[in-house]
Order: C-alpha cells, then structure tokens, then sequence
C-alpha cells in the first residue's frame, strides 16, 4: 500500500438541522484497503459514505479522492466550491451499493449494468455488454441476465446492484449495510461475492456492515464510529478482542450477544 | 311533435358528420401539445433557479385560474396577431386547448415524478448520470406509465371542452349544429345529435383508457 490515502476526509461535519451527523470528521483510507466502519444506529456511518457519493452535501472540512478535492476545487491558489462537471469527474471514481439495492425496475439485469457505462463512460454497445457479462457471471448471475429486478430475490438484485457498480471501474467500493433488507438466507450469496471481491480484486473498500463476522474476516481495519467521529480504530483482531473504548466495548457486547 | 326523425336524417346529421373529424382532430393536436408541454412545465417547475421555477409556477397558476374561454380569445386575438401571425381559427383554438390543458397535464407528470423513490434518484447519482440522463433515463421511464390513465382522463376533459372553440369560429359540431338551427329553426334535433355523439366518444374514451391500465399493469414487469 502507498502512502497517499485514496480517501482522505478533514475535518467534515455534517448536520441535519440542529443534528450533527458528522463531527470534524477524519479519516484516511489507504489504496486497496478494507474498511469496515460499525456503530449504533444515527452515529453517522451511512451519511459518511453518503457524502464521499455526493449524494449528501457535506457543510464544512474537505474530502479527497485519489489527490483530487471532491466537494471543492482549486482556483488560484484557493479552495473554491466544486462545479458539476469537477464533481462529476471525482465523482467517477467511487462507487456504491445501497441497502435497498435501487436497481432501475424497469431494465433487465443486463441493462442496469450496461446503462451507466454506455452513456456516462460513452463506452461502445458491445464492449458494455461483454463487461456487463463477465460480471454478472462473477456474481453468479448468468442466468438472470434478461431478468428484471421484480423478477429477482434481494439476494439477487443486491449481486447485480455490486455488478452495476462494478462496472464503472470505480476506484473505491462503498456497501452501505447491504445485507441488512435480505432475508437471512440470502445474506450469504451476496456476502460470498464481497469476499470474492475483497480476496481476489485490487479495489478499496468501505463497508458499513451489522455483520460482526464477516467484518472481522474481511477487513483490513475497524472503525468504530458514534456520534459523527471516530472512537476506535485498529486492525479487526484488537478492536474485537480486545477495544481500548468502553463506548466499543459495550456496543460489540451488545451486538455480539444478540 | 318535439321529434322529427325525418329531419335528423336529411339535414340535421349529414352535416355534423362531416365535422365530426375536427373536433377529434382538435382534441388530438390540443392533446398532443398539452402532453408534450406539460411535461417541459413540469420539469421546469423542479428547475433549482428560482428565475425558472416561478414564472412556470405563476404561469400555471394564470392559466389554471381563468376561463379557457377568455384563453381561446386571447391566443387568437391578442397573442398569435402580436407575434404578427394570422392563425386559422382551428389553429388559435387548438393551441389554447393544448395550451391549457398542459397546466394540468404538467401536474400529473409532477405527481408521477415525485412517486420515484428517492434511492432511484441516489443510485442514478452514484452511477454518475448527468441530470438530464436522470431524468430521461432513469425517472421519467418510471414516473410515466403509472400517470398515463390519468393524462388519459384529460384527453376526454379536452374532448368535451373543444365546442368552445365556436366562439372564434372555428366550425366544429356545435357551430355546425347552430347552424342548422338557424335556418331550419329546429334546435333540438342537432342539439341532441351533438350531445349523444359526445356521449358515445366518451364512453369509448373512458373505456378505452380502462383497457390501456389494464395494459400497463400486465406490461409492468415482475
């Protein structure tokens, strides 16, 4: 791993009306690395990966993707409020997976992954459509390709949401607790291909996950988050073994005793 | 005798049914512009300039609230004239129906819009779709469908709205059934003859959007 973090956050915060979701917010994500950020409910971990999207805006600090100034851009020599097309550009090179998968119901599972690429990467038919393939096999899809989303399980649409988002060839790979509007038998087959990905892609990743175990298995750091900040971080065997916080401490007791 | 069958079938009827097509005529080309321009108001309301969304807002509003009578007036007497143009009266009357019609059509859009969930307009964000890509890609082809029965509704609206273009002359079935009535002094005979054919074409229209739902849903996939 270089140095230069992938993801750099400073100082942000966010509110929503007089709540603060994001306090002075810092973090750096190195290149290929896996995150998992855990946290009760309302601490902040969906809104983190909301605004590194740009679906939230952030109110005040600053956010880097791979050397680039996301929510600002540089004009002489200061730091001006980002345009669409600068937004547009950093925005590229992150991706995202939702819990409620969001797929566009009205296109078969090989166009929701084709779409995108086709008309924002300007990619031609047929080399979108070879790419589209690959990956819905990756994801053990290939015989849904002609399938719509209604026609689908979660498990199944959540695996062709991670298959869209594949392929924009985003740098950095967001999953905002997308396992948690699956049944519980779904939650495996969509897990197995995040390992896939973790274990056999150079792709960053930053997951907001209830699933303590995979977390565990699959990352290459915690972040325990409440409140808008960070409380603890470290590599998964410590946080889970043995967290310095009593805040993580109580929370991993609570959800690891469920 | 109130009734006169003799009358109906030698001149009340022959000349209603050769202007039966203009009023269909009428009411398909005012459809037309109300569907296409609803939809431009609609998306302009949501424009995030206020310069844009309020002139449409206010112009909605103007429109929704006054008669279209005094519309068809305006259009062919004030408004085409200042721009130097010399309508027919069948063009002035269409385009003040489509004109009116598109006030309500655009909030129909607005209501299917609004029904796309959120996460539709987030993943369209993360997938890094320019706004009108959103838009015409993503939003519309889902906001659509599920309004066309009730744009349909205003078709039959229009439909029974477009005698009014009478009153810039436009010889439509009740300028055409007036006319008989003056100078055959029998009234109720082309009257009547106008109000079933209404009627009839209503009935059709409303069944037909019944069948075109029933379309939609089966269509809809899953």
């Amino acid at each position: 791993m270089s140095d230069e973090p992938i993801v750099q956050f400073q100082g942000v915060t966010k509110s929503f009306g007089d709540l603060v979701v994001l306090d002075s917010f810092d973090l750096d994500v190195a290149p290929n690395e896996h995150i998992s950020v855990i946290g009760p409910s309302g601490s902040g971990k969906s809104t983190l990966l909301r605004v590194l999207m740009t679906i939230e805006r952030i109110d005040s600090g600053t956010i880097k993707v791979d050397g680039d100034y996301l929510w600002h851009m540089e004009r002489e020599g200061r730091l001006v409020p980002a345009n669409e097309a600068h937004l547009r550009k950093v925005r590229g090179k992150v991706g995202m997976v939702f819990q409620q998968f969001n797929l566009f119901p009205h296109m078969s599972a090989l166009r929701n992954v084709t779409e995108a690429p086709i008309h924002v990467l300007g990619m031609a038919k047929e080399e979108a459509t070879e790419r589209a393939v690959e990956l819905l096999n990756m994801v053990g899809l290939s015989d849904k390709m002609e399938s719509f989303p209604a026609q689908l399980s979660g498990g199944q649409q959540q695996r062709v949401a991670i298959a869209r988002a594949l392929a924009m060839r985003p740098k950095v790979m967001m999953f905002d607790e997308v396992t948690s509007a699956l049944d519980p038998e779904l939650v495996g087959e969509v897990l197995g291909v995040m390992r896939t990905l973790a274990t056999e892609h150079a792709l960053t990743m930053i997951i907001v996950t209830h699933q303590m175990g995979f977390a565990r298995e699959i990352s290459d750091r915690i972040c325990f988050i409440e409140g808008g900040r960070i409380v603890e971080q470290g590599p998964p065997d410590r946080i889970f073994s043995a967290p310095e916080s009593e805040r993580t401490r109580a929370f991993l007791k609570a959800v690891l005793e469920v | 005798m109130i009734w006169n069958w003799e009358f109906v079938w030698a001149e009340a009827l022959p000349p209603l049914l050769k202007v039966v097509h203009i009023t269909v005529l009428a009411t398909l080309y005012g459809f037309a512009i109300a569907a296409v321009l609803g939809l431009l108001l609609a998306l302009l309301r949501r424009a995030p300039v206020r310069l844009v969304s309020w002139p449409v807002v206010g112009f909605i509003e103007y429109v929704r609230s006054t008669p279209l009578l005094i519309q068809i007036y305006i259009v062919y007497f004030g408004l085409l004239p200042a721009l130097d143009l010399d309508p027919t009266p069948f063009f002035a009357g269409v385009l003040a129906l489509g004109i009116h019609f598109s006030t309500y059509t655009s909030e129909v859009y607005r209501a299917g819009i609004e029904s796309v969930p959120r996460g539709q307009w987030e993943a369209a964000t993360a997938l890094n779709f320019r706004l009108t890509q959103k838009m015409f890609r993503v939003i519309l082809p889902q906001a659509i469908p599920p309004v066309i029965p009730a744009l349909g509704n205003y078709l039959v609206a229009m439909f029974k709205e477009t005698p009014l273009l009478a009153a810039i002359g436009v010889l439509e079935l009740l300028l055409t059934a007036k006319n008989t009535g003056s100078y055959t002094f029998r009234y109720i005979e082309p009257f009547t003859i106008v109000g079933v054919f209404f009627l009839i074409m209503s009935i059709v229209a409303s069944l037909g959007i019944l069948r075109l739902e029933d379309w939609l849903k089966q269509r809809r996939p899953g």
